[in-house]
């Protein structure tokens, strides 16, 4: 019983990392292959962990691999956000049928990180930045 | 069939292709953000490799090595972040 629940969650996990691994190749966009790497490979290796946790039925091997899963699950998003946004402000283009862009504009006209990458702006917001401390 | 052949004959080689399609897209990858995150794929599949192999050989040590290398894949990809942005800056 307990090798079936094995069995079951570690193919569960591989056939998800797989589908992560194929939707990195396919996908046409960086954004879309940051969520795809992001929710698949964070679900296929937690449930490879899960199915550990199960097979060693050791306390300390348990901890451990639950603290490999919440590690993980902690980490990847704060990862994937960092890289989105810089990606976003180094100007990596978006896919031509992306239909909504909810950052156009937004960055430029609230600086909030970037002083010199305003591009086409009236002359107070250059001011305004020049002002600012890098 | 045992557990242990189901994971070295089943699991290990679909996740060794997976890490051989995320290595086509690290070589390809058009721009350096797409080829940080794909690494960053690759060493968490890398995590379900040496937890599959742990189990494989029924080795509970390796569990250690994985939970270092989740720690610095983090710590890599926060640090290439940092740099992109550092470039972008210094771009413009």
């Amino acid at each position: 019983m307990s090798d079936f629940i094995i069995a079951l969650l570690s193919t569960l996990g591989t056939l998800f990392i797989l589908l992560a691994a194929l939707g990195m190749l396919r996908m046409p966009d960086f954004y879309l292959r940051v969520s795809v790497a992001t929710k698949g490979g964070s679900l296929g290796v937690g449930l490879i962990l899960i199915a550990a946790a199960i097979y060693f039925s050791d306390f300390g091997m348990t901890t451990r691999a639950l603290a490999i899963l919440f590690f993980i699950l902690i980490t990847a998003p704060v990862s994937a956000h960092l890289l989105g946004r810089v990606a976003y402000l180094s100007k990596i283009e978006l896919w031509e049928k992306t239909s909504r862009d909810d950052l156009r504009g937004k960055y430029e006209r609230e600086k909030l990180e970037l002083k010199g990458k305003i591009r086409e702006t009236d002359e107070d917001e250059e001011e305004s930045s020049e002002n600012e401390p890098s | 069939m045992n557990i242990t052949d189901f994971f070295l004959f089943g699991i290990l080689p679909l996740l060794g292709l997976a890490v051989l399609l995320l290595f086509i897209r690290f070589l390809i990858g058009p721009s350096l953000a797409d080829r940080v995150i794909a690494l960053d794929l690759m060493i968490t599949v890398g995590i379900g490799i040496i937890v599959v192999y742990s189990i494989i050989n029924d080795q509970p040590t390796f569990m250690d090595i994985a939970m270092i290398l989740a720690l610095i894949a983090f710590l890599g990809t926060l640090s290439f972040s940092y740099y992109l942005k550092q470039k972008a800056r210094e771009d413009e």
